[in-house]
């Protein structure tokens, strides 16, 4: 017994001393600094961003005239099953958990995440299965089953190369990274909240975190399942879906979109979330009917696990079925509804600040209804029928996920711009890359809705002359380049504002929630002092005394003294002086054993022994981490003062 | 000083402009779309349109009111200079929020209603009198079978007109879709599954479709055609189709391809009645009668099936079919016995 205690008393693995770089790359590589890993999480989408972009525009190039010579067959399936495959996972994503890394924190009155180095193993574990999933670009044998990979396609005699085992690796890796992130955002948000914030309390972005990581913690467990399923059947000869073994293709739709539907709502409720920040803020008025609002969130996510044989009405499921599923789909729309009447109710009445933030939120909301309103016409399963799997679809969906889901991402990255850097973004070039975008999603992703109905298919590579799809499809086309000009807008916007930007201050846009009432960027450990909540919009009850709450209550921090008393806390007030976690290497290591425990395993067929050898590497690497973890204290001891057994380091 | 435009000449232009992309724009909406999904020929894609009908003007008339109030919002309320102090904080209205959430619940139950009812009305047994149709999605054609009938024909689908098809719908391989979409909707194809569906064609004539589920390489090479004719002309199709395949004369070009046929890897794969008995490509019986090849890429000519007889894989790619690197005599033999399979 005394041999387990006594490493606790010393530092075990002397190879790696605990990392204390505060500055370049090894600072970002050890870093458990949620305000770094959500820049990390954002800063790697966004480059995945444009990958899936210019695997975007390939495919319209391809298909811009009838008979396109662009790519050929094998490579137009890598190019769309790779576009989705990235746009879902690696940026939409990722994209929302860099807010949520950000962002929650900031608007709970927390100094970190519950779990600050898990949080890091999330996002190395994220980068090492992007790349892995991408590693089949580099031998030309990117996965090609589509996003969806329907069984039995991705079976053996279907499908024998590397391909599906990228994409059923990489998307078990990536599987691992939201699991581990959810987890700990769902700790987070329910016992890290500043002293009286109750959960009606809480901002609606946090709620919609909230919400989006139990849709994930329920969700992934689904598709990892299915996932090993697959993996069985390729690599250890199983027949889960093997129609000749007696295995059942339709087992895999099935668990598919199990996971698949509450993915959607994974993917659009964060930029809801964002949304009902930035119309509140932009208006000068409450979010109009914040309970609803919150609600209506948290019956979408609840309803989403019963829709999901939507996506199989000509699957043949028989009529009970697909009444049944038809009815569970118009009733989602009801609490979908409900949020877009609520933000312009919020707008009604209000003093409205064209901010780029603004319009991209107002933006998000026409672009939603109209995805939203082509959403109603296939929930009915005849006219579905007509629907499935043709551009009318993939109307639908771009507007949902990009008119939706990035243009609220986009005013969120607007909006919290500040915040981050401490600079203000360019209000021209916001707006030209907003009206733009506007232009461009528009142009392209409209047109499909007639070519949709016109009998065009989905995931066809080419197509006659004499269909009548030629003129919208070129338009579909020049509208998708003026997308890429759009992004060129923004990229270039960032840059420039990151260092030309006028210097925001604490509180630029006037804001009701509590990250605007630190400065920017936030410090090191956020709130100087933990601040008291009394009430909802709790940061503007405190600037402007709204029903006299916070008067009475007395709240601890006063508008004009917040960046001053930050630059006291840090010499002066004990208080103030709190103390964070430190760095850690192991993280990235335990994420690097992963992606060699994969890599191994693509061998497998092959050469069994590259196999042995990789997956010894990767799993040596994977216990050396998990074991140098375990007895990493959460200060290092030469760091730490006596101050370390209690405040914050004592809840981890 | 140069000349500017009068203002009156400019708005003569701007229209002029509008009205020639209007003109493009007519244009180009007036072009042919022979696949297109509403113009239905059948009473189940009546239905379907009907229901399609409903769900667009209900969604216009919501996207005019709600768009419309949103962009009311927007300039209505828009920050001026001279407003101070921040308006009023209204935290939301019960009521107003209990009546928004119940009318679209309202509309949504007039769409659910007519809906449910089309949803058995299609899905119901076939009619007794349906002419049973076996469909088998391989990749990448469409194998048709007419148990009744007794025959077996690929890509281009007979029917007569006015009666119903009853499609037992099976997979050879992977998951495909089967759609027709002027006949009606699709059903997807699975392996281990036999899906149904069954409409009665209202009118002569070919119509176009193509496989709608992803099925690998070449998804999107996978088409067919139905052909829709008089019960008469169907008739006559069936006992040219049941009858033995035609006898090349000796020494023709075409008893040279059937002889290269006989001796060549065609007969592993296909079927041509008392030549050879293949399964895993299409019957060949009578594939002279056909007006398209390799599932609707090609247009069945001469020059078009040696073009596919010399390299299969790259007319269709990824095409089962190898490359048998046929000598050009070969080939054109072949043509000519194939050609003859009326």
């Amino acid at each position: 017994m005394a041999t387990l205690i006594r490493p606790m008393a010393q530092p075990v693995v002397t190879a790696l001393p605990r990392p204390h770089a505060e500055t370049g790359l090894w600072s970002w590589i050890t870093t458990v600094d949620h305000k770094r890993i959500g820049i990390l999480y954002g800063s790697t989408a966004f480059i995945l961003f444009i990958l899936g972009g210019i695997e975007a525009l390939i495919m319209r190039m391809q298909l811009a005239t009838p008979n396109g010579q662009v790519v050929d067959a094998d490579t137009f399936n890598q190019l769309f099953t790779m576009h989705g495959t990235t746009m879902i996972f690696l940026v939409v994503m990722p994209l929302s958990v860099a807010f949520f890394n950000y962002i929650v924190p900031l608007q709970i009155g927390a100094r970190d995440v519950a779990f600050p180095r898990l949080n890091a193993l999330s996002y190395w574990v994220f980068l090492f299965g992007a790349i892995f999933i991408n590693l089949g670009w580099i031998i030309g044998q990117a996965p090609d089953a589509g996003w969806f990979a329907y069984a039995n396609l991705t079976e053996r005699p279907y499908a024998l190369g590397l391909n599906t085992d990228f994409w059923v690796l990489g998307l078990q890796i990536l599987g691992v990274a939201s699991i581990l992130g959810s987890l700990n955002f769902f700790v987070t948000i329910v016992n890290l909240r500043a002293p009286g914030m109750r959960f009606m309390r809480m901002p609606v972005f946090v709620w919609m975190t909230l919400v989006t990581n139990v849709l994930m913690l329920l969700a992934f467990p689904v598709i990892t399942v299915a996932l090993t399923l697959l993996l069985f059947d390729r690599f250890f000869f199983t027949h889960f879906f093997v129609p000749s073994g007696g295995g059942d293709p339709q087992l895999w739709v099935h668990l598919f979109w199990i996971f698949g539907h509450p993915e959607v709502y994974i993917l659009i409720l964060p930029a809801m979330g964002m949304v009902s920040q930035i119309l509140p803020t932009f208006s000068r008025k409450p979010l109009f009917g914040h309970a609803f609002v919150v609600y209506s969130g948290i019956a979408i996510a609840f309803l989403s696990f019963g829709v999901w044989a939507h996506h199989m009405f000509a699957q043949g499921l028989g009529p009970t079925a697909d009444a049944a599923f038809s009815f569970s789909t118009m009733l989602i729309a009801v609490p979908t509804g409900v949020k877009i009447f609520n933000w312009i109710g919020t707008m009604h009445g209000g003093q409205l600040r064209f901010k780029t933030s603004m319009l991209f939120a107002i933006g998000f909301i026409a672009m939603f209804i109209i995805g939203g309103l082509s959403g109603v016409m296939h929930s009915s399963p005849p006219a579905d029928l007509q629907q499935n799997n043709t551009y009318f679809i993939v109307a639908h969906f771009h507007y949902v996920l990009f008119g939706g889901a990035l243009m609220g991402i986009f005013g969120g990255i607007y909006y919290w711009f500040p915040k981050a850097t401490g600079r203000m973004p360019n209000e021209g070039l916001g707006k030209l890359h907003f009206w733009l975008t506007m232009l461009g999603m528009n142009l392209t992703f409209f047109p499909m809705h007639w070519t949709g109905l016109d009998g065009m298919p989905r995931r066809i590579y080419t197509y006659p002359a004499n269909m009548g799809w030629d003129f919208w499809n070129m338009v579909d086309t020049v509208g998708a380049f003026t997308i890429a000009l759009s992004v060129l807008v923004f990229i270039y916007n960032m840059m420039r504002s990151l260092r030309h930007g006028e210097i925001a201050g604490n509180d630029p846009w006037d804001g009701r929630t509590l990250e605007w009432s630190i400065p920017s960027p936030p410090p090191h450990y956020n709130f100087a002092q933990i601040p008291v909540v009394t009430s909802l919009d709790d940061w503007w009850h405190k600037k402007y005394g709204g029903h006299g709450e916070a008067a009475t209550h007395g709240a601890p921090v006063h508008a004009p003294m917040a960046g001053a008393s930050e630059d006291d806390g840090h010499d002066g007030h004990a208080e103030a002086h709190p103390h964070m976690p430190d760095p850690s290497y192991w993280p990235i290591i335990m994420a690097a054993g992963m992606f060699f425990l994969a890599l191994g395993l693509l061998f497998l067929p092959t050469v069994p022994v590259g196999t042995y050898i990789i997956c010894a590497f990767g799993f040596a690497l994977f216990v050396t981490a998990m074991y140098g973890w375990c007895f990493e204290p959460v200060n290092s001891p030469t760091v730490a003062d006596a101050a370390a057994g209690h405040g914050m380091a004592g809840g981890h | 000083m140069s000349k500017l435009p009068s203002r009156a000449s400019v708005f003569r232009r701007v229209l002029v402009a509008l009205g020639g992309l209007l003109i493009l724009l007519l244009a180009a909406c007036a072009q042919e779309s022979p696949q297109t999904t509403i113009d239905p020929q059948t009473a189940f894609g009546d239905d379907i349109q009907y229901l399609l009908k409903l769900t667009f003007f209900a969604a216009v008339g919501v996207f005019i009111l709600v768009e419309g109030f949103l962009i009311f919002v927007v300039f209505r309320y828009r920050a001026h200079a001279s407003e101070t102090g921040a308006p009023a904080q209204v935290h939301g209205n019960t009521r107003l929020e209990v009546i928004w959430t119940i009318i679209p619940a309202v509309m949504l139950i007039g769409i659910a209603v007519p809906t449910t009812r089309i949803i058995f009305d299609t899905q119901a047994p076939a009619p007794k009198d349906s002419l049973p149709v076996t469909v088998i999605g391989h990749q990448w054609w469409w194998e048709f079978q007419y148990p009744t009938l007794g025959v077996t024909t690929a890509n281009e689908l007979h029917l007569p007109v006015g009666q119903t098809a009853a499609f037992s719908l099976e997979s050879a391989d992977v998951q495909h879709s089967f759609w027709l979409p002027r006949l009606g909707g699709k059903r997807d194809v699975i392996p281990n599954h036999v899906n149904e569906l069954w409409w009665a064609a209202r009118d002569v004539g070919t119509t176009p479709g193509q496989c709608a589920q992803y099925c690998g390489t070449s998804h999107a090479n996978m088409r067919m055609i139905a052909v829709v004719q008089s019960q008469a002309d169907f008739s006559q199709w069936v006992q040219a189709q049941k009858a033995q395949p035609a006898q090349p004369p000796d020494g023709s070009a075409a008893a040279a391809g059937r002889a290269v046929f006989a001796r060549s890897a065609c007969i592993g794969c296909h079927t041509v009645e008392g030549v050879s008995q293949g399964k895993v490509g299409p019957d060949l019986t009578h594939v002279g009668s056909r007006t398209i090849l390799a599932a609707g890429i090609i247009s069945n000519t001469p020059e078009d099936m040696a073009r596919w007889l010399k390299d299969p894989p790259a007319v269709k790619p990824g095409s089962l079919m190898p490359n048998l690197h046929l000598s050009d005599d070969d080939v054109n033999a072949l043509v000519a016995y194939l050609e003859s399979l009326k």
